[in-house]
């Protein structure tokens, strides 16, 4: 069963079963790496804010960096107007990537490859985005579905397609992450696989391009935990500054 | 070599197959929903826990750090250009002091200078003076014994005369008569003298 590409997606308990009511919330495999996410994120940011040094040590280095690389995605994409939600975006951003990552490890358990993860990080922007976008603009936010300058005859289809492609945005945000974290994986196993099926005479091929895709998988998880972030970002900018 | 390649090629895509259909008949644990909610229970509990203590605790922390670093900076710098400012300052000054040392120096000198040829000048009146006047002391004096001695020359004249008389005759002569005696020599010798 081991050989099995989707294998390492299974999601077992760990430790006794845990029941609310009827519903099962067991400590699975996935909390697991969820919760050493988010363990390593606080403790590495911790360290990083304990200091108060002129000069900042590495991790101090670290955790600057990234507090101005998410505070410079932030300002770019959505403006000053974003900046109540920066803890939300920098914690989701650092989540993320830090799933991802985890997920590298071998025989880790990848959080992000499920899609009911990703999906509901990917409804609560939503919902919450579109909460933002009516509490400011009010009923002035359904003008987003209305862009300027399209011929009167468009308009109804222009509408429509505006509707749908915003309706959608949860579930492509979703799956964009949860299919290429899955995806990235499957492949790596299936090349790992190869590796062990074709031996020593055979098994080169396959390894070196398991070694390249280590190294394209470590980027694709930093690429979509960025594109993730800056997503979200561009959908609260759309809340915040209504100018479709 | 080619040819190995090419064989390596097909065992790989046929091993290829191979797992991917063994992948199919395992299907995708992600669309198991059996731990769906323990999945979405334990994300919202790791993902809240870290939002607030990101928010509450660490992320304040590092940007009071940067900010604390960027006003450092811009104090340093502004601390900088001011000492700056300052020495330019004080350079200006103690030029402006040499400057003016300078010209008082030159001041100093020239009062000096005038204080003493007026001295000079003064002492050398006063002297001219002086002199001018003793001088005219002397020329008067000399006037006068000039004007004197002839009436002195003639008295003297006659008392020796009075007195050698005496001794040469042995009686007393009338004074008088030998004044104008004398006198009538003395105006001779003039007379004498003048032609």
């Amino acid at each position: 069963m081991a050989s099995n590409p989707m294998y390492q997606f299974n999601v077992y308990r760990i430790g006794p079963e845990i029941k609310l009511g009827s519903v099962d919330i067991s400590f699975t495999n996935a909390s697991l790496f969820m919760v050493i996410s988010s363990l390593a994120i606080l403790i590495i940011f911790n360290l990083g804010a304990k200091k108060k040094t002129l000069i900042p040590d590495k991790v101090q280095l670290l955790s600057e960096l990234s507090y101005s690389f998410v505070a410079k995605m932030i300002s770019d994409t959505a403006g000053s107007k974003a900046k109540p939600y920066f803890s939300f975006i920098f914690s989701l951003f650092m989540f993320v990537l830090f799933c991802n990552m985890f997920g590298m490890i071998p025989y880790a358990f990848t959080v992000t490859s499920h899609i009911i993860v990703t999906f509901v990080l990917a409804a609560f922007i939503f919902v919450g985005v579109t909460i933002i976008g009516f509490m400011k603009h009010g009923l002035g936010y359904l003008k987003l579905f209305v862009p300027s300058g399209v011929p009167m005859v468009l308009l109804p289809l222009i509408v429509v397609i505006e509707i749908i492609s915003y309706l959608s945005r949860p579930i492509s945000l979703s799956v964009r992450l949860f299919a290429n974290m899955m995806a990235g994986h499957t492949m790596m196993k299936v090349f790992g696989g190869f590796v062990i099926s074709l031996g020593i005479v055979g098994g080169w091929l396959p390894l070196s391009f398991s070694v390249a895709l280590t190294g394209l998988e470590i980027l694709v998880a930093f690429l979509q935990a960025y594109v993730f972030a800056i997503l979200t970002c561009i959908y609260l900018n759309d809340a915040l500054n209504l100018h479709h | 070599m080619l040819k190995k390649i090419v064989i390596l090629f097909f065992i790989t895509c046929f091993a290829c197959f191979n797992t991917v259909f063994a992948a199919e008949s395992g299907g995708m644990p992600q669309l198991n929903p059996e731990f769906w909610i323990s999945q979405i229970f334990w994300l919202i509990i790791t993902f809240g826990i870290l939002f607030i203590v990101l928010t509450k605790v660490i992320l304040p922390k590092i940007s009071d750090n940067l900010e604390t670093r960027k006003s450092q900076i811009l104090e340093n710098i502004e601390i900088a250009d001011r000492q700056k400012e300052e020495s330019q300052k004080k350079i200006d000054e103690y030029e402006k002091i040499i400057v003016d040392s300078k010209v008082k120096a030159k001041n100093y000198f020239n009062e000096a200078r005038e204080k003493i040829l007026d001295d000079i000048n003064k002492k050398r009146t006063e002297l001219e003076k002086d002199l001018d006047e003793e001088i005219g002391g002397v020329e008067k004096e000399l006037y006068d014994l000039k004007n004197k001695s002839g009436e002195k020359i003639n008295k003297i004249a006659a008392e020796t005369s009075a007195e050698l008389i005496k001794e040469l005759i042995g009686e007393e002569v009338n004074s008088s008569s030998i004044a104008a005696i004398v006198e009538d020599q003395s105006k001779l010798n003039k007379e004498r003298k003048d032609v």
